[in-house]
């Protein structure tokens, strides 16, 4: 696809401000994400990753705290010059989130149904039943018995379930595009594998874009058509997934893909990545 | 049964059953059985795998060994002895053996104690006798062992990264000179390069040590990385057991071949 980009990022920084010191987050990060296409965000804790893509959406403390510098364009709107009502329109609307710990993102005193219809009665006022809309969501995320699961709080479910729930709760909006931060990595490989096949088929269907936040290199190997890796707040390295996988530039890069143990391939011992850091 | 090493710990037909909770009718539900009935054997300086999806009773099996789940049939041979039907003074002893490492770093630290509080506290329990300032330097050589700066002894675990709160907790089970330490998921929580770093020293201390693991974790590769025997375990009973190249190879048991078909290849 040579169309033009879904979103578009342009030296997008993040700094935050507690008790006169400043902190960069991240800095000068670009990136353009298309229709349909997935782009994984690799790095370790602390890499900016996360913050970078809850800039987009200025889910982020504001000023003083928090400074966010550059440009994000969606669809030639620059979200970051937009004010609080006109953002707030495009979250979960056209820029979705799957946090991490389905645990603790979701609302345990509200039923799962209803934390489903809250999003649908906030962007959709078109719809007019709203609990019709809550089980197609849950359906759609191959839930089997979405009447009773609607009914259930948070924790009366398994984690890949909540998961599910949130997944749901994320598309009930039919949002452009999705950010998905670590969305598996709290769970199962069985699990794990489960909820990246819903995802890949989602995007098939709906042609939906995945901003996938991850430090798993399998993850990305599978599932990504590009590839950001990020430390200490910075792009080191981009590329399609199979190139940057395959053919590695950065020492920084070539270490986290080292220093996997991966199946069938036993060694004596894992590479750290200050070892292969210190190589170059 | 070809020639078996000499086993540390032997488990016999191991189970814990939950009670189920009574209704309002009286009417008590089926008991959970988190482990149910399984046999394996640690031999001496080895490391044994243990992998299983969540509720799958690997942890379960992990706490029951050091009484911190309560047992319903079976035994724990250590070295001979059945240690699983002990009670708590009369089975101090076996702590000291016996100790855990727990997956989450952030939760297994007392907060408000420092890192000299927290390793000295099994020292006291254990090694009574030991004076102050030999306690003190005991705690140097376990982080000079663990591979942190003996400065860090006055810090208290916020101050930490993951990774070092992990080399904490290593520390401190390595504290009262243990044989053999069960590793509950020790390296799920970090990121892949401190994982690396993690597992490369529990590695080097087992060497050095002479120390005999049971590392439980739902990682394959990981697992299979440490292991010279693995245990596949699937509600609550064991379905598969072998060496590493066998499980991984030419798996047998349906679910097995699940866990292996889930991994992510590349």
């Amino acid at each position: 696809m040579s169309a033009a980009p879904l979103l578009k990022v342009q030296d997008l920084g993040v700094t935050f401000r507690s008790s006169g010191k400043e902190t960069m987050a991240s800095a000068n990060v670009s990136f353009e994400l298309r229709q349909g296409e997935v782009l994984a965000v690799v790095g370790e804790s602390g890499s900016g990753k996360s913050v970078s893509a809850l800039a987009l959406t200025r889910l982020l403390p504001g000023e003083p705290t928090c400074t966010i510098t550059g440009q994000a364009w969606l669809d030639g709107r620059d979200l970051l010059s937009l004010d609080e009502t006109e953002i707030s329109k495009v979250r979960g609307k056209e820029i979705a989130y799957v946090f991490q710990d389905p645990g603790t993102s979701l609302n345990p005193v509200y039923t799962i149904g209803f934390q489903i219809g809250e999003a649908v009665r906030i962007h959709r006022h078109e719809v007019t039943d709203v609990d019709a809309a809550v089980i197609k969501a849950l359906e759609e995320v191959h839930i089997n018995d979405p009447r009773k699961v609607a009914n259930q709080y948070p924790h009366e479910l398994s984690g890949g379930m909540q998961q599910r729930a949130m997944i749901a709760m994320a598309l009930a909006c039919n949002p452009r595009i999705l950010v998905a931060d670590e969305p598996t990595t709290a769970l199962d490989v069985t699990i794990q594998k489960e909820i990246m096949d819903l995802l890949g088929r989602l995007r098939k269907e709906r042609g939906m874009s995945i901003l996938m936040i991850t430090h798993n290199f399998g993850i990305v190997a599978n599932f990504a058509d590009h590839v950001q890796v990020m430390r200490h707040g910075r792009v080191v390295e981009s590329g399609t997934a199979e190139h940057v996988m395959n053919h590695p530039t950065d020492p920084y890069t070539k270490g986290l893909i080292a220093c996997i143990p991966r199946l069938g391939q036993r060694r004596r011992r894992l590479t750290t990545l200050s070892e292969e850091l210190s190589k170059s | 049964m070809s020639t078996v090493p000499t086993a540390l710990l032997e488990i016999r037909d191991l189970s814990v059953h939950y009670p189920g909770r009574a209704n309002w009718f009286f009417q008590t539900a089926e008991p959970k059985r988190a482990v149910d009935g399984i046999a394996f054997t640690i031999p001496k300086g080895q490391t044994v795998g243990l992998v299983g999806e969540s509720g799958s009773g690997k942890s379960t099996t992990g706490k029951a060994i050091i009484k911190l789940a309560p047992l319903t049939s079976g035994q724990i041979l250590y070295q001979g002895t059945d240690i699983g039907r002990l009670g708590n003074a009369d089975f101090l002893p076996w702590r000291k053996k016996i100790q855990m490492i727990f997956q989450d770093p952030y939760n297994s630290l007392n907060p408000r104690a420092d890192i000299l509080g927290i390793l000295s506290e099994p020292l006291e329990i254990h090694f009574p006798g030991m004076s102050k300032s030999d306690r003190e330097q005991r705690c140097v050589e376990l982080l000079r062992d663990v591979k942190l700066p003996p400065e860090h002894l006055r810090r208290h675990p916020h101050e930490f990264s993951g990774g070092q709160r992990q080399r904490i907790g290593i520390a401190r089970a390595l504290a009262v000179q243990p044989e053999l330490i069960i590793c509950d998921e020790p390296v799920s929580a970090l990121d892949v390069s401190v994982q690396a770093e993690v597992v490369n020293l529990l590695q080097d201390l087992q060497e050095k040590l002479g120390l005999t693991y049971l590392f439980i974790a739902h990682d394959l590769a990981v697992v299979e990385h440490v292991s010279d025997h693995i245990l596949v375990m699937s509600k609550g009973k064991i379905v598969e057991q072998g060496v590493p190249s066998e499980i991984l190879g030419n798996p047998q048991h349906p679910y097995t071949k699940t866990l292996l078909a889930a991994v992510p290849r590349f």
